[in-house]
C-alpha cells in the first residue's frame, strides 16, 4: 500500500512536567498539556479521528473522537463523552476510549452514522477511496447498514477553487482542516466555512480563487475525498502506486517527499514526513511540478555531431564517451577545458564533474553558478559555507529571537523557510526582519518588518538590521549582484554574534560546493590557493598533483570561450536565460571549438553542443542534495528509465575513454568516495574584503530593477501541467506612487521596462517600494528578464508609459521588444 | 500377503466396470463441430456493459482490478466533459484491459463491480496464437450496441444527471419509450 515510514515526532520526556493519568486502565506519564488523544496514543490506542492533525491547533470539529472520562482529575467525571482532541490531561485523569468503554464506543458509532448522513456513498467514483480515513474508520467505527432512508443533501461538483484544487463539497465532513492549514501554517485564508447547520460549507471569497503556493496541502490532509486535484484526478489507485520517499528538487529545502508511480510513470508527490526539515508541508512547486521529465523534447539517445553534415546523430554510447573524450583531451591539452554546471546537479554528479575536471581535464576552470556571480561571493563560499557542515537548521530559525533576510524571499524562493518562520514567529514570537525593497506578502505572513532598501545598498542597511546574539541572518544567492554585501554580513555577525546561513536557490548548489563546483575550492571545502589542501587531495585521489591555479568562473570562462582563451566546453544542465549574460553565453558556445552538453531535455545548449548526453532526471537516479543547512539529503531513485545514465556514470565513462579512472562509476561509489575524501580541517580560505559598494545611480528616466524568480514561473522544470502552471501569479511592475507619479503611470496600465537589449511592458501596480525602484518577476509569464532585457536583480532600467497602439510598430524596431499581446498570453 | 479375495474376485470386479461401460452411450462432444451451451452462469469471457442509450456502465474505479486475484485487469480513470462523455456522472475508464492470460475466470471482479458494468458471458473460446492479442482492449470488451443505442462520447439521454441512471429511472424511461431516440429527443 502506499504506507511509507515516517518519524514519529519525538517524545522526549525528561526535563518536562509530568502528568500522570490512566488510559484504559494503564497507566502513562506524559509532558503537562498533551491531549487525551496524544496520551491514548502512547499506549497503543489509536482513538478515531478526522479534524486533529498535530501541527494544527485542536478545533473539536468532527466529535469522532469521543471517549469517556470517569474522572477528570478532581473526583467528577464528565457526564457526556469528551473530544479527546480538545482535552488536555490533568493529574489523576481516568479516560476510557472505545477499547474498554461501551459508551464511548457508542458515541463514537453514532458520530460516524452523523457524519455519513450527508456523504456521499460515490467511493468507487473518488480519488481518495482507498486511503481514505473516512473509509477506514466507517469500517471500524461504523455500523456495517445504514439507517438513514432520506435524500442526501447534494451541491454540484466538482467546484474547482483554483484550477488546480478541486472541492467536491458533498463528501465534506467540515473538519476544517484545510481552512485551518490555509490560516494558521500557509497564512492565506482564502478558504473559509460559509453557511451554518445542515449547509455549512468550505467556500471561497467571491472571485477570488484559493491562491496559494500551499494549496496542495490542502489536498493530503483532507480526510475526505473533498480536495482533489487537477493533475492526479481519476488517475491511480493507491494499491497501484509504488511509494519511494525521496526528496524535492526545486530548490534548496531538502523537503521531504514521497513520489508516487505507477507502470514507469509519476503520477503524484506528495509531502513526506521530516520533523527537522519540512515538518509535513511542501509548496505546490514541490507538489505537481514532476512532468518536466516527460516532455516530448526529452533527450533519449546520445547524439554526435556528423563533421561532414553538420548535424547531430544519434550515435552508441561508448562511440558518445569517445568523442567526448577525444575533443575534450585535446583542448585540454592545448587551450584548456571550462566546465559549467549549473546548480540542478546531486552532490555526487557534482562530485564527479570535480574530479574530471581536476584530474582529467587538469583545470580549475569550473563553477556550478549557472547565474549572476561575483568573486565575493566565491570567496565568502570558499569562507563560510564549504565544509562547514550543519550550520543554522530550521529548528534554529524556529528557537531564534531575531531572523533577518537580506536578497532573500522566503515564500517564493525557499518556500519550506517560509513556514518555518511563519511557524517561529507564531509560536515563539520570533522577530522577521527583511533588508528588502518593499515589503511582501510573505513578510506581512511572518509578522516581519521591513528595512527599507534600494538594491544594492544593502550592505548598508544591514546595519539598521540591528543584529544582536541569537539573531539569525540569511543571505540569498541575489546578493552576489550586491557588492560587498557578503563582507559586510560577515563583519557584522563577527561583530555582533549573530549566525549567518547562505540560501541558494536551487537543489544543488549547496553540494556543489560541497564538492568543489568552484573555480577556488576543491571538494570537501579544501582551497585550491592552499597547497596543503591540494597535496591532501592530490594524496586521497592518488594523483600526482592538482592544478594550483584558481580557476575562472562561469561568467568568465564563458569569456574566455568566446576570445577563443578556453578550447571546449563541458556543460551540464545550464538554461542560458539563467546566466548574467544570455546572448554573449549563446555566442561563446558558438564560438568554442568543442562543447560537450549533459542534458536531460533538449536546450539552446544542446543544439550547439558537438555532444550531446542525455542524462537521468532526478526522480531517475539515486543521490542526494546538500540543503541549504548542510544536512545531506540522500534519496534513491524512483523509477529506473533504461536509456538515461546519471551525469556520474556518463563522466566516468567519458574519463575512460580518454584513458584515465574517475575511481567510481555509480553515484553509490561517488558518494563512498566524497565522504572518505571529507571535509579540509586545516586552515579556511580567507575572508572576502570587498568595499561596499553604493545603488547605481540613476536619471530620472530610470529605475533600480528589483526582481526575483517567483515560486511557481515559467522555469522549465515546472513544464507540462497546465493546471498547476495557471496557479501562477500575474505578472506586475510594482512602483511607488511618487515613482508612477513621475513617470505619470497609474495602476493596472502598462508601462514599458527598456535596456539596450530589449524591452518588456507589464502591468503596474502601486505599492509602498522605495523610490526609484521597480519590482517585476524575473521569469514569469513569458518575459524572462535576464532573456530580455539581460537585466538582474539592482540593474538599471528605463521606465516608459506604455505607448498608444498606433505607435506600438514604432516600438517593434531593433532592438527587439517584447510586448505581450493577446495571444501570448493565451 | 495379499488375501483370497484381493487375489481373485478383485480384479474380475475391476474388469466388470470395464465390461458393463462398453454397453453405455458415450459421453463424448465433438467439440470443435458440435457446441454445447454452458451453464447459464458459467464464468466466460467478461463484457462491458452499457446504458440503454449506449453509455458506458463503466466508471473507471478499478475496484474490479483491485478484486483480481490474478492481477488480470488494468483500468485508468478519467474525466467525463461536457464535450466527451462516455458515462453517466464525473469520471469514465479511459483504458481498461483484460489479460486472459492472467485471468481464472473466477468472477470476483464482477462482483465488486459497483455499477454493474463488468459482467461475464458465457463465452469461453480464449484460445489464440500470440500474448498480445489475449490482452482484451476496451474496445474488444465493450457490450455491442443494441437498437437504440448510441456509440459514445454523447450527452445524457435518459436523464438529467446521473442520479437518474442510478435510481432506475433512465431504464424505465427507456423500456417506456421502447428504444432511445438517437435525435435531440432524448435530450432534456
Amino acid at each position: 500500500m502506499t504506507v511509507t515510514k515516517g518519524n514519529e515526532p519525538g517524545t522526549e520526556l525528561a526535563d518536562q512536567n509530568l502528568v500522570t493519568l490512566t488510559v484504559d486502565d494503564v497507566e502513562v506519564s506524559v509532558p503537562e498539556g498533551t491531549l487525551v488523544i496524544r496520551a491514548a496514543e502512547l499506549i497503543g490506542v489509536e482513538i478515531p479521528r478526522f479534524c486533529d492533525h498535530p501541527l494544527l491547533a485542536p478545533v473539536g470539529a468532527c466529535r469522532q473522537c469521543l471517549v469517556d472520562v470517569p474522572d477528570a482529575g478532581n473526583g467528577r467525571g464528565f457526564p457526556k463523552p469528551q473530544a479527546s482532541c480538545t482535552l488536555p490531561v490533568s493529574p489523576g485523569m481516568v479516560v476510557k476510549t472505545q477499547v474498554t468503554s461501551p459508551v464511548a464506543d457508542k458515541a463514537q458509532h453514532g458520530i460516524m452514522e452523523f457524519l455519513l448522513v450527508n456523504h456521499p456513498l460515490d467511493c468507487p467514483m473518488c480519488d481518495k477511496g482507498g486511503e481514505c480515513p473516512l473509509q477506514n474508520q466507517a469500517m471500524s467505527h461504523g455500523q456495517g447498514e445504514t439507517r438513514f432512508t432520506e435524500k442526501k443533501r447534494t451541491y454540484p461538483k466538482p467546484l474547482a477553487i483554483s484550477s488546480q484544487i478541486l472541492l467536491d463539497r458533498e463528501r465534506c465532513i467540515l473538519c476544517a482542516r484545510c481552512t485551518r492549514f490555509s490560516e494558521q501554517i500557509a497564512g492565506d485564508p482564502f478558504i473559509a466555512m460559509a453557511e451554518r447547520g445542515a449547509l455549512q460549507q468550505v467556500a471561497i471569497y467571491e472571485n477570488e480563487p484559493f491562491s496559494s503556493y500551499f494549496s496542495g496541502n490542502t489536498i493530503q490532509i483532507c480526510p475526505v475525498g473533498a480536495l482533489t486535484s487537477s493533475s492526479y484526478r481519476f488517475r491511480s489507485r493507491p494499491f497501484d502506486l509504488v511509494s519511494t520517499p525521496a526528496v524535492a528538487e526545486h530548490d534548496a529545502c531538502g523537503a521531504a517527499i514521497r513520489v508516487d508511480h505507477r507502470r514507469g510513470k509519476v503520477v503524484r508527490r506528495l509531502s513526506g514526513d521530516d520533523p527537522e526539515v519540512n515538518e509535513e508541508w511542501i509548496s505546490d512547486k514541490d507538489r505537481f511540478a514532476f512532468t518536466y521529465a516527460r516532455q516530448a523534447d526529452r533527450l533519449t539517445r546520445p547524439l554526435v555531431r556528423d563533421p561532414e553534415t553538420g548535424a547531430l546523430e544519434p550515435a552508441s554510447w561508448p562511440a558518445a564517451f569517445l568523442a567526448a573524450a577525444r575533443g575534450l583531451a585535446a583542448a585540454a591539452a592545448t587551450s584548456g577545458v571550462g566546465v559549467v554546471t549549473g546548480g540542478r546537479l546531486t552532490t555526487e554528479d557534482a562530485y564527479a564533474y570535480a574530479k574530471l575536471a581536476r584530474t582529467v581535464l587538469g583545470t580549475n576552470d569550473i563553477d556550478f553558478r549557472a547565474r549572476p556571480q561575483s568573486a565575493e561571493e566565491a570567496e565568502f563560499l570558499a569562507h563560510a559555507v564549504a565544509g562547514s557542515g550543519l550550520g543554522v537548521t530550521y529548528r534554529d530559525l524556529e528557537e531564534a529571537t531575531k531572523v533577518v533576510l537580506v536578497g532573500l524571499e522566503p515564500e517564493d524562493e525557499a518556500a519550506t523557510i517560509f513556514l518555518r518562520l511563519r511557524k517561529a514567529w507564531r509560536t515563539n514570537g520570533t522577530q522577521v526582519v527583511a533588508v528588502a525593497s518593499h515589503a511582501t506578502r510573505a513578510l506581512e505572513k511572518v509578522g516581519g518588518q521591513l528595512v527599507r532598501t534600494i538594491p544594492g545598498d544593502e550592505a548598508k542597511a544591514l546595519g539598521e538590521a540591528g543584529l544582536a546574539p541569537g539573531t539569525i541572518v540569511l543571505l540569498g544567492e541575489r546578493l552576489a549582484r550586491v557588492e560587498g554585501a557578503f563582507t559586510t554580513a560577515l563583519a557584522a555577525a563577527s561583530r555582533s554574534g549573530a549566525r549567518l546561513a547562505w540560501v541558494p536557490r536551487r537543489a544543488g548548489d549547496r553540494g556543489a560546493v560541497e564538492a568543489g563546483c568552484l573555480p577556488n575550492l576543491l571538494p570537501g571545502g579544501r582551497p585550491v590557493a592552499d597547497a596543503e589542501a591540494r597535496a591532501d587531495l592530490a594524496a586521497a585521489w592518488g594523483v600526482a598533483s592538482l592544478p594550483g591555479e584558481p580557476g575562472r568562473s562561469t561568467d568568465d570562462i564563458l569569456a574566455a570561450a568566446l576570445a577563443g582563451e578556453i578550447g571546449a566546453l563541458l556543460v551540464a544542465g545550464v538554461e542560458v536565460d539563467d546566466l548574467a549574460d544570455p546572448q554573449a553565453a549563446l555566442d561563446a558556445v558558438d564560438a568554442a571549438g568543442f562543447v560537450v552538453s549533459l542534458e536531460v531535455r533538449a536546450s539552446a545548449v544542446t543544439e550547439r553542443a558537438d555532444v550531446v548526453l542525455p542524462v537521468a532526471a532526478v526522480a531517475e537516479k539515486a543521490g542526494s542534495f546538500v540543503n541549504w543547512e548542510g544536512r545531506r539529503r540522500p534519496f534513491e531513485a524512483v523509477i529506473p528509465v533504461p536509456h538515461a545514465l546519471p551525469d556520474t556514470r556518463v563522466l566516468a565513462g567519458i574519463a575512460e575513454a580518454a584513458g584515465h579512472d574517475l575511481g567510481f562509476r555509480t553515484p553509490e561509489a561517488a558518494a563512498a568516495e566524497l565522504a572518505e575524501v571529507g571535509v579540509w580541517d586545516g586552515a579556511r580560505a580567507p575572508k572576502p574584503e570587498v568595499v561596499p559598494g553604493r545603488a547605481p545611480r540613476t536619471d530620472p528616466s530610470e529605475v533600480v530593477l528589483d526582481t526575483w524568480r517567483r515560486l511557481i514561473d515559467d522555469g522549465r522544470g515546472q513544464d507540462g501541467d497546465r493546471h498547476y502552471q495557471a496557479t501562477a501569479r500575474p505578472s506586475v511592475a510594482l512602483l511607488s506612487s511618487a515613482t508612477a507619479r513621475a513617470f505619470g503611470v497609474r495602476e493596472g496600465e502598462e508601462i514599458v521596462l527598456r535596456t539596450d537589449r530589449g524591452a518588456v511592458a507589464v502591468p503596474a501596480g502601486i505599492a509602498d517600494i522605495a523610490d526609484g525602484v521597480v519590482w517585476t518577476p524575473a521569469n514569469s509569464n513569458g518575459l524572462s528578464l535576464l532573456g530580455i532585457l539581460g537585466a538582474a536583480y539592482g540593474a538599471v532600467v528605463t521606465v516608459e508609459r506604455s505607448v498608444p497602439a498606433d505607435e506600438a510598430d514604432a516600438l517593434s524596431g531593433p532592438p527587439h521588444p517584447h510586448v505581450p499581446t493577446e495571444e501570448d498570453e493565451q | 500377503m495379499a488375501t483370497l479375495k484381493e487375489q481373485l474376485w478383485d480384479p474380475i470386479a475391476g474388469f466388470g466396470v470395464t465390461f458393463r461401460t462398453m454397453f453405455k452411450k458415450p459421453v463424448t462432444v465433438q467439440y470443435p463441430f458440435e457446441k454445447r451451451p454452458t451453464a447459464p452462469r458459467f464464468h466466460g469471457r467478461h463484457q462491458l456493459n452499457r446504458w440503454p442509450d449506449g453509455l458506458e456502465k463503466c466508471i473507471g474505479c478499478e475496484l474490479c482490478a483491485w478484486a483480481c486475484p490474478a492481477d488480470a485487469i488494468f483500468v485508468e480513470g478519467a474525466s467525463n466533459t461536457e464535450d466527451e462523455r462516455f458515462s453517466p456522472g464525473e469520471r469514465y475508464g479511459r483504458v481498461y484491459q483484460i489479460n486472459y492470460l492472467r485471468c481464472i475466470l473466477c468472477g470476483l471482479c464482477i462482483e465488486a463491480c459497483p455499477t454493474r458494468a463488468l459482467t461475464m458471458t458465457n463465452e469461453y473460446e480464449l484460445a489464440d496464437t500470440s500474448r498480445e492479442s489475449l490482452i482484451f482492449e476496451k474496445s474488444d470488451l465493450l457490450a455491442p450496441l443494441l437498437p437504440g443505442m448510441e456509440q459514445p462520447p454523447h450527452p445524457l439521454r435518459l436523464g438529467d444527471d446521473e442520479r437518474d441512471y442510478y435510481s432506475g429511472q433512465a431504464a424505465a424511461r427507456a423500456v417506456a419509450e421502447g428504444s432511445v431516440a438517437a435525435g435531440p429527443g432524448g435530450e432534456q
